[in-house]
């Protein structure tokens, strides 16, 4: 028969269910109690014995008890599997500080860098991105560029020439009139790419990169050219406030022609040894395309006009990054390379 | 061009100071390149005249001087220069004087004697690098007077960077007018009136070459002073703009050609034998030249000749045999016009630049010789004395310029900006130039010297630098605008070389040339592009292949201590001289350890199969094969050459032990070059739905012959999958215990899926039997078991 004290019976099933120390022991003890042959089930089989009334008060009791006792075993289940999880998480645990297993990175070279930069800025204003060949022709790399024979200006190019005549491209120009023989204005691109020049000292490398830029349009004036370009520097180097200057220069090919010089991005203008303590860095030239130059490659001079530029990758990279020896990028020491990636 | 700040100054008045002038000149195109002054600072140094010197009473090689100062008691000074002697003017620091190198002038006790100042070398002065003996100076200097103020040591020389298009400023008149058209200041002119005739005596001249000679002014000068000397006034304006004193009329002839840009000779007319000839030297003709070297003469050099042969290069050297020397009593003077044509080029070829090429390569007014003939002859005559012929002309002239046809509409146009007529018409004033705007377009007529204003653009060119390039506005331009393709099945190069570094390369860029020796290691390119004028011998041919500088560049590293190299560069290789044979490629290298060293990894040597694996996910979506092949720089047995489509795309290898031997690399670098095109292209993707049905593996081991490659049995099951399979991939190779020797066993894992419907055992062991029949039949596979 169902003891009266149904409160020892709670009180013997809270203690039973603390001391389980796992959901399995906890199972082995629930059946003590509510199990097939546990206390409480034998109590609820013999309601049956009992008159009408008896039987519903005892079972609502029983019932009462029952509900009790499952509450008591949820309860001690969730401690226990909480408790469970909490060591396996402590298990689990392991030194985050350590460091992290896998194939190193690398990176891109600064020069490359400094390309892509300028790549993505001016095709952002809608230049197109030209390439040529390095070993050239004299009349791509010189006599189209209004640059004859015998012309001084040659003399500032110190030019490597192949045994047939053929050249190395001693700036990216010829990719002007490469583009401009195979396409009609407007046009508006970028050639970047590797020129020669046959000197090698502290300052200068027989190699190095160009960045030729080409607008061509009905008018496209020198106000343009002085806007692009200054807004370029200004974003290149993130400078609202970048000082430039134009001055009246020569290139055979523009006409009227200018190099573009920056304040000193080193001492801002103070002067220091990077700008010959001018407060000036020449970075560009550039200029009007000469009528000849359009002559050249059959364009009208009197409806087409347009700007074109020639920059030093190197010279920007060391400006940008703080690289005071051209020699390096070419050295291609990982040392040097890591501090890029 | 280097000239004397004072010279400049006495041809145009400007109140600039020299740094505004020199940012002026510079901002119009002529670069200021330095500015120097010609005398360190000193102070308190004054002309001085040596009135007695006797022998110091202690000391053997030193004298006792009297010397006069201006003001005040002759002073007692002891000196140790030989050429101290009574007479002779020098510089004399006073007591209390400073001198360069922070020496400072006290009273002193030289072996027991009062010295009272200090007489000066030019090397004391700061004025010359070693001097022997104290300075010494013309009888007529003025004693007492400041030293710095006598010799003008407060001048300064200005070195300017001049453009090959502005010949017309290789002169003191050229930048003087330059500075006057910039700043309005006002010219002075240089005399070049007519010297008339004190003789009739002239030496005839015949221009054989007009086309290269249009103009030949000739002059004799008779009877001139054997012991004249150049000025010293002349002396210090030559000196300053780097031009030594040789000889009173040479000194002449360099200086016109300085103040007025004319180049001019002078030959001894005791040497000329007939008429001077401008002629086209014949072929054998040799020249035995002013600085000692004897040239063969070509057909396309222009020479003065006279009976005996040639006598110089036209516009670029004189010949030894008719210069003026010592002896020289009658000269014949030359000033004449030569076209850049006739000179641009030889200079260089004989290896002879001179301020005379220098100017006729890039032009020269041609209607200067007469004026410098003028001024040369009135300079002589001061000089040396003697007397003038008449002057000699010969050549057809240069024709009068047709006027420069201009549109001021045009010019705005190109600049960008407006700019009022009466503007424009004062800039062309400035420069000298004429405009007649009553026609249209106006018709500009350009002054004799402005030789290089000869189109509209020339002129336009110039209104922007007069008015200035900091005047004109940077405006944002506004132009009709299109966005650029976006070609999706071209990838970006960046997105390969952003996949490269994320793999651990590093990019590196090397240049393009190479040795023939590493040419001929690494490329089966038999005939390299050979430089003609390479900057060392071991960069002297056009590489055709990436790997010489990539190994090149391994080198490098190891001797830096660098264990473990990854690199990868971009760039074109050449085969040849047209575009098409310049192609560009990718090429990378792989050494050390597959991984870095890291805790919790074992360490291993990087393999083909890790940059296979590389190589395989670069071209991803693409499936190059594999081809074993021979490469003369790699490994014969780890060795593949690229196919995408049947087209070859590059190789993959270990480098050649021959070569890890010879660059001493230790172990052999993983390397590898491929076609950049083959990259670029990728398929544009196209969605072919998804299956709601279960996929099946089903795994398949078979036993084939041991040398049999994978490749091939991979890429034939797949070209002959039933339908069902939508995978089928070698997930194991085993050789070894229960594999019979010379055979090897190939797991295999497939995936079957049907779009429509789950499929039955019945239709999967039917798929699978296919495979593994298809595999017995083609490689004489046999079912593990």
């Amino acid at each position: 028969m169902l003891p009266d004290n149904t409160e020892e019976l709670l009180a013997a099933a809270r203690r039973d269910f603390a001391a389980a120390t796992s959901p399995a022991a906890l199972d082995q003890i629930k059946a003590r109690y509510v199990g097939k042959n546990g206390l409480l089930t034998g109590q609820l089989k013999a309601l049956s014995a009992l008159p009408p009334e008896a039987r519903r008060q005892a079972g609502a009791r029983l019932n009462a008890v029952k509900d009790e006792i499952e509450a008591l075993l949820r309860q001690r289940r969730e401690q226990l599997m909480a408790a469970a999880l909490e060591q396996q998480l402590r298990q689990e645990a392991i030194d985050v500080t350590l460091p992290g297993r896998g194939q190193g990175r690398g990176g891109l070279h600064p020069v490359s860098r400094t390309l892509g930069r300028i790549e993505r800025l001016f095709t952002s204003l809608g230049f197109a991105v030209a390439e040529g060949p390095e070993i050239e022709t004299d009349f791509h790399n010189f006599t189209a560029l209004n640059i004859p024979a015998d012309h001084p200006a040659r003399a500032m190019h110190d030019t490597f020439y192949l045994a047939d005549g053929h050249l190395l491209r001693t700036h990216t120009s010829p990719v002007q009139v490469r583009y401009m023989q195979a396409h009609r204005p407007p046009l508006k691109i970028i050639a970047p790419g590797r020129v020669y020049r046959c000197d090698s000292d502290l300052t200068h490398t027989p190699m190095f990169h160009q960045v030729e830029g080409l607008w061509v349009d009905e008018h496209i004036s020198f106000a343009d050219l002085k806007g692009v370009l200054s807004e370029f520097m200004a974003r290149f180097f993130e400078r609202e406030d970048l000082p430039v200057r134009f001055r009246a220069s020569f290139f055979p090919f523009t006409e009227p022609s200018a190099e573009m010089d920056i304040g000193c991005v080193i001492c801002n203008g103070a002067g220091c040894r990077v700008c010959s303590h001018t407060g000036w860095l020449e970075v560009l030239g550039c200029g009007m395309v000469h009528p000849n130059v359009f002559a050249h490659v059959g364009i009208d001079a009197e409806v087409w006009q347009g700007f074109a530029f020639g920059l030093g990758v190197e010279r920007l990279t060391m400006l940008r990054y703080g690289v005071d020896d051209l020699r390096l990028f070419f050295d291609n020491d990982l040392r040097f390379l890591r501090q890029f990636a | 061009m280097q000239f004397s700040e004072r010279w400049l100054r006495s041809l145009v008045e400007t109140d600039l100071g020299i740094e505004a002038l020199g940012e002026r000149l510079t901002l119009a195109g002529l670069e200021l390149e330095a500015i120097a002054p010609v005398a360190p600072p000193f102070d308190q140094v004054v002309v001085a005249e040596i009135i007695a010197a006797r022998r110091h009473p202690n000391a053997d090689r030193l004298q006792l001087c009297t010397v006069r100062v201006g003001q005040g008691e002759p002073l007692a000074i002891v000196c140790g220069a030989a050429n101290a002697r009574p007479g002779l003017k020098t510089a004399c620091a006073l007591v209390g004087a400073r001198l360069p190198g922070g020496i400072e002038i006290r009273p002193v006790q030289v072996r027991g004697v009062d010295s009272h100042g200090m007489l000066c070398s030019a090397r004391e002065l700061g004025l010359a690098e070693a001097a022997e003996g104290i300075l010494e100076l013309p009888h007529d200097a003025p004693v007492g007077v400041d030293l710095r103020a006598y010799l003008h040591l407060d001048d300064r020389i200005v070195t300017l960077k001049l453009t090959p298009n502005r010949g017309d400023c290789l002169s003191l008149t050229g930048i003087a007018r330059e500075v006057a058209a910039l700043t309005g200041a006002r010219l002075q002119a240089v005399d070049c009136s007519e010297v008339s005739a004190a003789s009739p005596v002239r030496h005839p001249v015949d221009v054989l070459a007009a086309e290269a000679c249009p103009r030949y002014c000739g002059r004799v000068i008779r009877g001139l002073d054997a012991a004249a000397r150049t000025p010293a006034w002349m002396a210090e304006r030559l000196a300053r703009s780097g031009v030594r004193c040789i000889h009173p009329v040479v000194d002449v002839t360099n200086y016109v050609l300085l103040e007025l840009g004319q180049p001019m000779h002078a030959f001894d007319l005791g040497r000329l034998a007939g008429p001077v000839r401008v002629r086209w030297a014949q072929a054998g003709e040799r020249l035995h030249l002013l600085n000692g070297e004897e040239i063969a003469l070509a057909p396309d050099c222009l020479i003065i000749a006279d009976d005996g042969g040639p006598l110089a290069l036209a516009g670029i050297m004189g010949g030894a045999g008719s210069a003026v020397g010592e002896g020289t009593r009658d000269v014949f003077l030359e000033a004449a016009h030569f076209t850049p044509a006739a000179v641009a080029g030889r200079a260089r070829r004989y290896g002879l630049a001179t301020d005379s090429s220098q100017r006729f390569e890039r032009g020269v007014d041609p209607e200067l010789p007469r004026r410098a003939m003028e001024r040369a002859t009135r300079l002589i005559l001061e000089l040396c004395g003697g007397e003038a012929g008449p002057v000699v002309e010969a050549g057809p002239g240069v024709g009068a310029r047709p006027p420069i046809a201009f549109r001021p509409q045009r010019a705005e146009r190109l600049l960008g900006i407006s700019l009022p007529e009466a503007h424009m018409l004062a800039l062309f004033g400035r420069l000298g130039l004429a405009v007649d705007t009553g026609a249209t377009p106006w018709q500009v007529q350009v002054p004799s010297w402005r030789f290089d204003l000869v189109r509209e653009v020339d002129l336009i060119e110039e209104l922007a630098r007069l008015h200035g390039y900091e005047r004109i506005p940077p405006r944002a331009p506004s132009a009709v605008s299109h966005m650029l393709p976006a070609h999706e099945s071209e990838r970006p190069l960046d997105d390969l070389k952003a996949y490269l570094s994320a793999m651990g390369y590093h990019e590196v860029i090397t240049y393009s040339f190479i040795s023939s020796e590493q040419h001929n290691d690494f490329t089966n390119e038999t005939e390299p592009i050979v430089l003609r004028n390479p900057i060392a011998s071991s960069m002297n041919v056009m590489r055709a292949s990436l790997l010489p500088g990539l190994v090149h560049t391994l080198r490098h590293n190891l001797n830096h201590g660098q264990e473990r190299v990854r690199l990868f560069e971009l760039g074109r290789c050449f085969l040849g001289t047209d575009a098409a044979a310049q192609p560009l490629r990718l090429g990378g290298l792989a050494h050390g350890a597959a991984l870095p060293e890291q805790w919790g990894m074992s360490a291993r040597t990087v393999d083909f199969y890790d940059v296979k694996a590389e190589l395989e996910a670069l071209f991803w979506p693409q499936r190059p094969e594999f081809v074993p092949a021979a490469h003369p720089a790699l490994h014969p047995g780890r060795c593949a050459r690229l196919r995408l489509h049947g087209v070859e795309v590059g190789w993959l290898g270990s480098l050649h032990p021959r070569l890890t031997q010879k660059y001493d690399l230790g172990t052999s670098p993983v390397v590898f070059e491929l076609q950049a095109q083959a990259l670029i292209q990728r398929p544009l993707p196209r969605y072919a739905g998804l299956s709601r049905f279960p996929a099946v593996r089903r795994d398949l081991a078979v036993v084939v012959a041991a040398d049999l490659p994978v490749g091939p049995i991979l890429a034939a099951v797949r070209a002959a999958l039933p339908a069902l399979v939508t995978e089928f991939e070698l997930f194991d190779v085993y050789q070894g215990q229960a594999v019979e020797p010379g055979k090897k066993s190939l797991a295999f894992r497939m995936l079957l899926q049907h779009t429509e419907k789950t499929l039955t055992d019945t239709e999967i062991d039917a798929a699978v039997a296919q495979v593994l029949d298809f595999l017995t039949r083609h490689f004489d596979a046999r079912l593990r078991t």
